[in-house]
């Protein structure tokens, strides 16, 4: 009977076991299909917002048109239908808001009940014409022709230089500044810290004396702990002032800015995972070195550092992870502007900040929306390429033991 | 003449008396084996020799140590820790290669004291890996791991690299106990060859080995030297009960 008890206690934990285990993959799993579901569906829709269609004269030769083209022809960087692969022709622009200039409000009628027939004769007496209108105002007898808008595709949305979510009539989601702007700030992050967490590390394990050691090392423990918003706030009050007087810029909200407060925040990691790796070396190595004649720095440098080399570049990987994901202290400090970076000193934008940013304002299922999600996918792929790689180089350090 | 000497030394781990008033002398082109229970000092007092006690906190060491007539301990007229340890090598227990190539390994302790001649540190390393037995095993590949060696050849490595900076004395302590009976046979022979140009002392837990490779055998029991003598002496007619006790197994 008791036998039979223990037997069914068993089962049942490794069932509750078994149970936990799974719910967490499969929530992870969910998670990752969700993200990967909404960002996807970016690169089958329309940069076009608010159903607003492209209408221009039958004889136009201009089949279709990328989101980047609309974009220069509203900024009338582009005047000329033959630079879009047209007839040699001025482009001659027509918006709802332009309505007045053509119409009186009789010939429009009290409910715009003429206006798509108004709108298909003007489309088909004026040659050179570029109208924008929502589908509603479409006719079924269309006299002009609607130029196809290229759908968002993967290697604009990665190369593209310009983020504008929320432009008329099409959208411009280039996220290359973001990316940059986030790899910019994370690298020169990983930068400041790198140097200063292995010197503390180097300090901690080999240097300090335990009763210096017990009091630092709760210390570091205690960064980790400290809220982002907090370093935001740190950040923003100490910080960006001081960059901002110190180098004379008009705004000291700049990726140094961002970058200095991502590398205090990755020290802890950095610190911790670099001191359990040096004190890994076994002490008999020290020794035979000491016994050699080296002295204690020319042990750290010959001896400590080659054999706890992997371990270190785990724990920079490991920050630059940190440095990549972090979202509201960057949010709070880097400026946000959406441009390509080209120096530590101007404002810029990272991933996650842009998606904490725009997401509340983004309306869901939109072309913004998704585009946010795309973002996360891609900041999600960074952060698994830097797992797989820590999990590489911690690989390598069990062969060598 | 005594190669090193050691008078009346105390060594205090806190408030634990490990060695308690060790005095005894070793002549040069000897081997001298440390034999004893374990925690009985016979480590520590090797260690003494080339100050590796003194990483350890909350030590402290009384009494003179010797090497050629010199203190190794007093500060300011004795001899600095650094030549002390060119002139005294160490074997550990278990084989401790650094992370770097075969050459590098050897080449280590040439480096740090600051010999920087290429052709110089090479012809030391090929000297020092032929007189460890290891050379023909590995003079191909020289540029490979230490790691890829076996424990046997590892520990044959580090020997060489204790070689490598000339030593006069060579501590050992318990060079075979992580080895196999064959790496461990080699690793005596060695000791047999190396005796002509070195003074050796090595620790050991293996009576065998002890009477073996030893031409003179000292009895460490709680801290204490309890005898010390020839080594015939010590394993076949030994004066104190205990030493007779524990090389004849009664206890260890």
């Amino acid at each position: 009977m008791k036998r039979k008890f223990k037997q069914f206690t068993e089962k049942l934990i490794e069932g509750l076991l078994l149970i936990s285990g799974s719910l967490t993959s499969i929530t992870v799993l969910l998670i990752v299909i969700f993200l990967f579901k909404e960002g996807l569906g970016l690169f089958t829709t329309s940069p076009m917002e608010n159903k607003n269609v492209i209408v221009v004269n039958k004889l136009n030769p201009v089949e279709h048109l990328t989101a980047g083209q609309i974009k220069k022809i509203f900024d009338q960087e582009i005047t000329n239908w033959k630079d879009l692969g047209g007839k040699n022709d001025t482009i001659l622009l027509f918006t709802i808001n332009d309505l007045s200039n053509y119409f009186s409000e009789e010939e429009i009628g009290e409910n715009f009940e003429y206006l798509p027939e108004k709108l298909n004769s003007i489309v088909d007496s004026i040659p050179n014409l570029l109208a924008v209108y929502t589908d509603k105002y479409l006719v079924k007898e269309l006299k002009g022709k609607i130029v196809k808008v290229d759908k968002n595709n993967i290697p604009d949305f990665i190369l593209g230089r310009e983020w504008f979510p929320t432009a008329e009539p099409a959208v411009q989601l280039g996220v290359l500044p973001l990316i940059l702007g986030t790899l910019l700030v994370s690298i020169f992050a990983i930068l400041f810290a790198l140097p200063i967490g292995i010197a503390t590390s180097i300090y901690m394990a080999e240097v300090a004396n335990e009763r210096v050691r017990k009091i630092l090392k709760p210390i570091i423990e205690l960064l980790a702990g400290i809220p982002s918003v907090v370093y935001g706030f740190f950040g923003l009050i100490v910080i960006v002032p001081l960059i901002h007087d110190t180098f004379n810029l008009p705004v000291g909200e700049t990726a140094l800015a961002g970058s200095i407060v991502l590398a205090i925040m990755a020290l802890p990691t950095i610190i911790t995972v670099s001191e359990d790796a040096i004190r890994n070396t076994p002490r008999s190595m020290k020794e035979a070195s000491l016994a050699l004649g080296a002295n204690r720095w020319q042990t750290i440098h010959r001896v400590v550092l080659p054999y706890s080399m992997s371990g270190i570049t785990a724990a920079a990987i490991l920050g630059i992870g940190r440095a990549i994901g972090e979202t509201m202290a960057v949010l709070m400090v880097t400026g946000n502007a959406a441009v390509m970076p080209h120096s530590l000193l101007q404002p810029v934008r990272t991933i996650p900040a842009t998606i904490a940013a725009e997401l509340g304002e983004a309306p869901q299922g939109g072309v913004h929306y998704q585009a946010l999600f795309a973002l996360g996918c891609i900041l999600f792929i960074l952060t698994l390429l830097i797992n797989i790689w820590v999990e590489y180089v911690s690989s390598k350090q069990k062969f060598k033991k | 003449m005594n190669k090193i000497e050691s008078k009346n030394v105390h060594l205090y781990y806190g408030d634990f008396h490990a060695l308690k008033g060790i005095s005894m002398s070793i002549q040069e082109n000897t081997v001298t084996a440390l034999i004893g229970p374990s925690g009985c000092g016979k480590s520590t007092y090797l260690r003494l020799f080339n100050r590796m006690n003194d990483l350890i906190d909350n030590v402290r060491i009384e009494g003179d140590i010797l090497l050629d007539g010199r203190d190794i301990y007093k500060k300011n007229i004795g001899m600095r820790i650094d030549e002390l340890r060119k002139k005294v090598g160490m074997v550990f227990q278990k084989p401790n290669p650094f992370p770097k190539t075969i050459f590098e390994n050897v080449a280590y302790g040439l480096r740090v004291n600051g010999i920087d001649h290429r052709s110089f540190i090479e012809e030391r390393v090929e000297t020092s890996l032929r007189q460890a037995a290891l050379w023909e095993e590995v003079k191909d590949k020289l540029k490979k791991s230490a790691f890829e060696l076996s424990g046997g050849q590892q520990q044959r490595l580090c020997i060489a690299r204790a070689l490598a900076i000339e030593p006069s004395v060579l501590l050992m302590d318990e060079p075979a106990s992580a080895l196999d009976p064959i790496s461990t046979s080699k690793i005596e022979e060695l000791i047999y060859e190396l005796k002509t140009k070195y003074t050796i002392i090595i620790v050991t837990h293996n009576m065998q080995q002890a009477g073996r490779v030893s031409d003179r055998t000292a009895f460490f029991y709680l801290g204490d030297l309890i005898e010390y003598d020839d080594t015939p002496v010590i394993f076949t007619n030994p004066k104190d009960i205990r030493t007779q006790s524990y090389v004849t197994g009664r206890f260890g």
